[in-house]
């Protein structure tokens, strides 16, 4: 049964990732990887579309990967169990706020949670950057032709954009995704 | 009851109008719950949002539950959930339905690439804010490498790195001090 396999996984996905909707990304990488639901290359185009729409980007994220699965009752299903343990858990603790907050063996696990979530996030930046970065044609010929250097002048602009140049570090992420998607046209990445 | 649709409309227009996720959502909920409908002050918003960071789920949601349980009871907290996820499904349902007929064109396929590499530059960044705020000590930054090369080293669900990290937080933070 498709729709219970897949409220599972996002069941799971909802009760294990800390820390927002980027955290979810090692967990659809997980998902991938298991299944034949959508590749590795589909969740890489999934991230830009959950962040040039509205509403928050683990949702985002969820919906489109559902869809993938299972059409539009995939959407819903994916989306209601991605929800369904945050509910649950923020109804929990808002029963016991103050006690929560000051316990220590709570602080104890975040403080170990915090960085892990941080390095399973950069793991999965790691590989959609080898899926960008690194031509997998076959016939390439050199090492040097192995690397896409279209994409990388482009990733190093854009490094450099928002992180460093005032006005546009203040851009929207909707911004530099239509630029990059008409630069990748222009160019014919 | 129409407490309930006033929970479930409010936050699908908060849904509906936040690019970015659970941190752009911060000054709309400022302006929408605090200002406009008065369902909580600044500094429970501030509460919410904290705890929202490190608990399980995406914080939008998280912070909706909390607003609307203490608007209406758990049934509340359900509504304004619902709602606040509510347009993500409609809208990416209905554009997923169109990437996926388009993808087969060439310039489509050319526009996406470029996207990737936006979409690379962009998790780098969200990973440098994460970091500054979750790696505060040499332990913590054991933690991030111990996990990082693991995540390359051994093919096992991220559930396992995400108890054995809870743990040896309790165990760094508690017994080893």
């Amino acid at each position: 049964m498709i729709y219970l396999k897949l409220f599972w996984e996002f069941f799971n996905t909802g009760l294990f990732a800390v820390g927002g909707g980027m955290a979810t990304l090692p967990f659809l990488y997980d998902i991938a990887d298991r299944t034949a639901w959508f590749s590795r290359q589909q969740l890489a185009d999934m991230i830009a579309v959950s962040e040039s729409t509205p509403g928050p980007i683990g949702i985002n994220m969820a919906t489109y990967s559902g869809y993938l699965t299972a059409g539009i009752p995939g959407a819903a299903i994916a989306t209601l169990g991605l929800i369904t343990p945050s509910i649950i858990v923020i109804l929990l603790i808002a029963a016991f706020l103050n006690a929560f907050n000051d316990n220590k063996f709570v602080k104890g696990g975040f403080y170990g949670l915090r960085p892990a979530s941080c390095a399973m996030i950069t793991a999965a930046g790691f590989v959609v950057a080898i899926v960008t970065f690194v031509n997998n044609n076959i016939h390439a010929l050199s090492k040097f032709e192995r690397i896409e250097w279209h994409a990388l002048i482009l990733a190093a602009v854009l490094l450099i954009f928002t992180n460093f140049v005032k006005p546009a570090k203040k851009f929207h992420p909707v911004f530099w995704i239509f630029f990059s998607a008409a630069v990748g046209v222009i160019f014919k990445f | 009851m129409k407490i309930l649709f006033d929970l479930f409309f409010t936050f699908a227009k908060i849904g509906a109008v936040t690019f970015g996720g659970g941190y752009a959502m911060l000054p709309i909920l400022q302006r929408e719950i605090v200002e406009n409908k008065k369902w909580g002050t600044e500094e429970e918003l501030a509460d919410y949002y904290a705890i929202s960071q490190c608990t399980p789920g995406v914080i939008a949601v998280n912070v909706a539950t909390f607003i609307g349980r203490k608007t209406a009871g758990n049934i509340g907290g359900v509504a304004a959930t619902l709602g606040v996820v509510f347009p993500s499904v409609v809208i990416i349902t209905l554009l997923a339905g169109v990437i996926q007929y388009y993808s087969s064109l060439e310039w489509v396929a050319h526009a996406f690439a470029g996207i990737r590499v936006c979409v690379c530059v962009l998790i780098f960044n969200a990973v440098i804010k994460l970091f500054a705020k979750a790696i505060i000590d040499k332990k913590t930054l054991a933690i991030y490498l111990t996990v990082l090369v693991s995540s390359f080293v051994f093919n096992v669900s991220p559930v396992v790195f995400v108890i054995a990290a809870g743990l040896a937080g309790i165990l760094l933070k508690v017994y080893i001090k």
